[in-house]
């Protein structure tokens, strides 16, 4: 990599990264997005500062509603956590099948979303199990659901100087899982579906169809309507219009979105 | 056939040893260009332009130079060089060989062309510098595919010409159109065999090291061809060949892309003339993806005329070949490798061949793991399918039906070259038995049973290798040799150094060397040093590249090996006061016939001819021997690959279930190499027919500058593979052998593809286009059906 000059900075408390960040330095955590944007000097920050030294940034606990995921915590934790298996398996399903054993030893939940990358796995499962994020900055803390948080290509709702400190994840008995489709085996996600069935209906949630992640409206509106899964399916892309690419059409990836609609839904019903 | 793994090898011809290069690599000691600091270095980076096709207006270099640590801003202007860079290459005599300035003069032809070189004190200030340097630009109407470039009114790559033809190859035989005539039947396919980026885990990098006083240049690169690097240094730059040393390090694989000499390679040591300073350079993964030369880019025209019975009577073949900006060292003589082999190993008398080669905004095409030869047999072999499919005869029996008999060698082919050995039959029936072809549509029934189809693909292939003796480059336009050299030396303690002229790069020349050395000179395989890759110790060396080094440099060692024990063997007879002729060769020693306890060992025979105390009449001090060996003929392994795969109609992806490949390589020195040769190749092949595809937009953006948008695959893509050989020495040389390094790549992207085809069959699918990946394979099956 040969990023151009910049100022790095490790930063061992929350409060440290946030001066940092508000002073305009940009965060890094696992650096396996960061990175490959400086070496291409799409991002040619000139600060970043580490949030790897702040002990209370990483690791998963529970309260009586949610789980807590600090942001640091890598994909590995996240896929190996029972905790987040038993009341989010989506989100676990998504950890777990990002990119490879290297990537995932790096990549961190927080920069998932702070990177805002629209074929990312992790946003629309968090999404579809409505997780949030807490995100902390010079005026302090505030709340953000994650479905508000992305609004496009790598674009966030964070305020200057704010970075996510903690994911917050509902505990609930829904049955979820996480379809998706790549080309090759450690490759980007073309299309992927989230689905939660839970008692109060169904949620699902898609990457890789439009410029941020989507929650399938049409697709829960039928199901919660009574409605049959074929006729669900035969809605799943209403109002979608993804954007065609070396990796398919939009018809292809509309098609897509049935056939992972379907396999994440089965999936989560047999769990 | 099977190696077995666990036999204890002594480090003979045609044992399984470990490679002897391997450890430093494994433990990262490995040397390569980026591990090279000389003293008061400096670094360079390029601007290169961000335009297919423009007029350089300005270049405003005042913002980098202002740059603390930025010691120089080099143009063509201001960079002390004598040409542009060379081309090796004009088959026909009539090539057009427009002019390659070593920094873009006026015009810039692709995206990456680079314009301005800049030299600072380490490589992140240079790319900073480069960031600095404001060129303006006016573009110009951009062309980028090759049959587009070719038609009326296309804008002109090179304004000096009156199109961008480049080169028309034609070749046919006298009796082609009455052949043609009578065909009961014609059948036509277009096959596009689509632009490839090699992708060498080492991107290329080199250090230029000038002295003042001397006019000396040393220059580090990671390339397969030192001396012709050295060459043409000497033109381009302006100094003696015997001033110029070139230094190969390690490298990190090439497969063929490094077969070259570029830009960069003249700039740092014109920059570091100019500088007075070493200059490194080395290219980062993105710049190679535009820097570094491209594979392929052919699209073909088939025209075949059969009996009724599938046998081939006329075959018509016109292509496309997509040069690039430029030629490249051996730019137009790749689809001239095409043409030779567009009838593959099918008797086809009859021949019409017409390529037609043209200039476009876009990064240079050169050699590429089979060079010419992978183009030609994935046309011949969809073809041969296709027939197949249109006359309702299976694929095998079609290929049987014309293959050239074992009876017929040495075989004259309509192309002019003479197959020196093989036996295609047997390897289609070990390959149809290891594959399970008789049983293959009981499995393609329980694949339906699950929706999904399946399908199994042969590709019967011969390649030519070798490469190539001189008469014959000569007359093929191409300004360079194939001869190899070899030196062996036999040191005072009975060790041996190999000198030879090839340049391995992951083929483990060090071991198989090491191998022959044993076998021919009892020298033992861990006493046996290799040397390659330095202009300073060899007196000339070719390089690899068109899996020649076994069959042309392995041959150079051989010689010099014969040479050596013959001159231990005088010196032997006098040392034993008796004739020569009472004298045999037991392996390690020379030893009088029947009297174990009179001999004289091949080291101590090194000693004796060291010390040189009592030396024969008439022969030098000490055992070493020098050979330049040009070969008599090329070499022509052959192969058949099966290929069986499952198609998920829901997604289009395509997986492969099965794959088998027999390969006759001839005589085989070492079978771990030969397998793992064997296993990239199909590797590469299998990249292209899935994965792999350059893409430009219109307006000469590139579309896949690096491994997000470019697909080769990794370890997790690659399926078991059963390989297996039969053998068929190579009468052209003592070892008989023939090649293996690109075999597989020859082999697998048509065996893919027709099981594709043929699990689509079902559909009426007759063709797909490579890369087959999942979001064409679905689009082929939802037009199939509709
Ligand atoms: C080879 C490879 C394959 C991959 N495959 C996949 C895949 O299949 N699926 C997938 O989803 N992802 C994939 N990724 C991306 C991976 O998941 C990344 O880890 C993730 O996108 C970013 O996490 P990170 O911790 O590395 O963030 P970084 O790279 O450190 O940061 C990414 C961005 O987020 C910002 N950021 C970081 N932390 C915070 C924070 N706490 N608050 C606010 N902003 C923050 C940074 O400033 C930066 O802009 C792949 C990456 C690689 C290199």
């Amino acid at each position: 990599m040969i990023p151009s000059t910049l100022e790095y900075t490790k930063a061992s408390s929350i409060d440290e990264a946030v001066a940092a960040v508000a002073a305009g330095a940009v965060p890094l955590s696992g650096g396996q997005s960061l990175m490959p944007m400086m070496r291409l000097r799409l991002a040619a920050p000139h600060a970043i500062v580490d949030l790897s030294g702040i002990p209370e940034l990483v690791g998963i606990c529970e309260d009586e509603d949610e789980i807590a995921v600090g942001a640091m915590t890598i994909h590995r934790e996240v896929a190996a956590s029972q905790l987040i298996r038993e009341h989010a398996g989506l989100v676990a399903d998504a950890a777990g099948g990002i990119g490879s054993p290297q990537v995932r030893n790096r990549g961190t939940i927080g920069g998932s979303l702070g990177h805002a990358d629209p074929h990312s796995d992790m946003p629309a499962t968090l999404i579809a199990a409505g997780a949030s994020v807490i995100a902390k900055g010079p005026n302090g803390e505030r709340r953000i659901l994650v479905e508000d948080l992305i609004t496009t290509y790598l674009t966030t709702t964070l305020e200057p100087g704010e970075i996510i400190t903690q994911v917050r994840i509902p505990k609930s008995d829904d049955h979820s899982a996480y379809a998706k489709f790549h080309r090759r085996a450690i490759d980007w996600t073309v299309v992927g579906v989230g689905v939660c069935i839970g008692d109060d209906g169904v949620r699902a949630a898609a990457t890789g169809v439009a410029d941020k992640p989507v929650r399938l409206t049409a697709f829960e509106a039928v199901l919660n309507g009574g409605g049959s899964l074929d006729d669900a399916i035969a809605k799943v892309a209403e109002g979608i219009e993804p954007h065609a690419g070396l990796d398919g059409s939009a018809e292809y990836k509309k098609h897509l979105l049935g056939v992972l609609a379907r396999k994440a839904h089965a999936e989560a019903s047999s769990r | 056939m099977a190696v077995d793994y666990t036999t204890q090898a002594t480090g003979g011809i045609g044992d399984a040893v470990l490679r002897k290069e391997d450890r430093k690599f494994v433990t990262g000691e490995g040397r390569y260009v980026d591990d090279l600091k000389l003293p008061g270095m400096l670094h360079a980076a390029f601007v290169r332009s961000p335009f297919g096709h423009a007029r350089i207006t300005s270049i405003d270099a005042s913002a980098a130079l202002a740059l603390p640590g930025v010691h120089a801003v080099l143009t063509n202007e201001s960079l002390p060089v004598e040409t542009g860079v060379l081309s090796a290459s004009n088959p026909g005599g009539d090539v057009r060989h427009p002019e390659q300035a070593i920094l873009a003069k006026e015009i810039a032809r692709y995206v990456g062309e680079p314009v301005a070189m800049v030299i600072a004190d380490d490589r992140y200030l240079a790319r900073d510098g480069a960031d600095l340097v404001h060129v303006e630009y006016d573009p110009l109407p951009v062309v980028v595919d090759a049959e587009k470039a070719l038609e009326d009114g296309a804008p002109l790559v090179h304004a000096e010409y009156d199109s961008n033809l480049v080169k028309t190859l034609e070749h046919v035989t006298d009796g082609f159109d009455d052949a043609m005539a009578k065909a009961a039947k014609v059948i036509k396919l277009r096959v596009d065999n689509q632009r490839l980026t090699p992708s060498a885990m080492e991107t290329r990098g080199c250090i230029g090291d000038w002295q003042e006083a001397t006019g000396e240049v040393t220059l580090y690169t990671s390339t397969q061809v030192a001396h012709f690097v050295r060459t043409f240094v000497s033109i381009v730059c302006g100094t003696s060949e015997a001033k110029v040393r070139v230094v190969t390090p390690d490298v990190g694989g090439g497969f063929g892309a490094k077969l070259n000499t570029y830009r960069e390679e003249f700039a740092v040591c014109a920059a570091s003339h100019a500088v007075g300073h070493p200059v490194k350079w080395i290219e980062d993964r993105t710049e190679a993806g535009v820097a570094t030369i491209h594979g392929r880019a052919q699209v073909q025209y088939y025209e075949v005329g059969v009996t009724d019975e599938g046998k081939i009577v006329a075959l018509k073949f016109d292509a496309v070949q997509n040069n690039g900006a430029y030629n490249m060292l051996l730019t137009p003589s790749i689809s001239h490798l095409t043409l030779f082999m567009v009838p593959g190993l099918y008797d086809i008398q009859d021949i019409s061949i017409r390529i037609r080669q043209a200039f476009t905004n876009t990064t240079p095409t050169d050699a590429y793991r089979g060079a010419g030869r992978p183009e030609a047999t994935h046309g011949i072999e969809r073809l041969m399918d296709a027939i197949a499919d249109d006359l309702g005869i299976d694929a095998a029996e079609v290929r049987r039906r014309n293959f050239i008999k074992p009876e017929q060698f040495p075989y004259s082919s309509a192309t002019g070259l003479i197959y020196d050995s093989g036996s295609y039959d047997a390897n289609l029936d070990a390959a149809l038995e290891l594959s399970d072809y008789a049983g293959f549509e009981a499995r393609r029934a329980e694949s339906e049973a699950k929706g999904k189809y399946r399908g199994i693909g042969l590709s019967t292939y011969v390649e030519v290798c070798g490469l190539a003796p001189s008469a014959v480059t000569a007359a093929l336009g191409i300004g360079a040799p194939g001869w190899e050299h070899s030196t062996v030396r036999l040191h005072p303690t009975g060790k041996a150094t190999v000198i030879t002229g090839t340049s391995p790069h992951g083929q483990g020349h060090a071991t198989s060397w090491s191998q022959i050395t044993q076998t021919e000179l009892g020298i033992p395989f861990e006493d046996v040093e290799v040397i390659h890759g330095d202009t300073a110790f060899q007196p000339y060396g070719l390089g690899t590249y068109g899996s020649r080094s076994l069959a042309v440099g392995g041959i150079a060692l051989y010689r010099s090996l014969g040479k050596v024990r013959e001159k231990a063997r005088e010196l032997a007879a006098h040392l034993l006061e008796c004739s020569i002729d009472d004298l045999e060769w037991t392996g390690t020693a020379w030893q009088v016939k029947g009297s174990p306890d009179r001999s004289k060992t091949i080291q101590e025979l090194a000693y004796a001819g060291w010390t040189s105390a009592s030396l024969p009449e008439g022969i030098e001090p000490v055992l070493e021997a020098t050979t330049f060996h040009d070969p008599p003929n090329f070499t022509f392994p052959s192969g058949t690959h099966v290929c069986e795969v499952e198609i998920d109609p829901e997604t289009g992806r395509i997986e492969i279930l099965k794959y088998t490949a027999v390969d006759d390589c001839g005589n085989v020195i070492n079978p771990l190499i030969v397998d793992g040769q064997v296993h990239g190749g199909i590797i590469q092949g299998l990249g292209q027919a899935l994965f792999e595809e350059t893409v430009y937009a219109e307006d000469g953006q590139m579309l896949t500058p690096t491994f997000v948008e470019y697909l080769v695959p990794s370890a997790a893509d690659v399926p078991e593979m059963t390989l297996s050989r039969t053998t068929t020495p190579s009468p052209s040389n003592p070892l008989g052998v023939k090649g293996i390094g690109e075999a597989g790549t020859i082999g697998a992207s048509a065996a893919i593809v027709n099981a594709a085809v043929d699990a689509l069959s079902g559909l009426g699918v007759r063709h797909i286009e490579m890369p087959m990946q999942p979001a064409r394979i679905w689009n082929v099956i939802q037009e199939a059906k509709s």
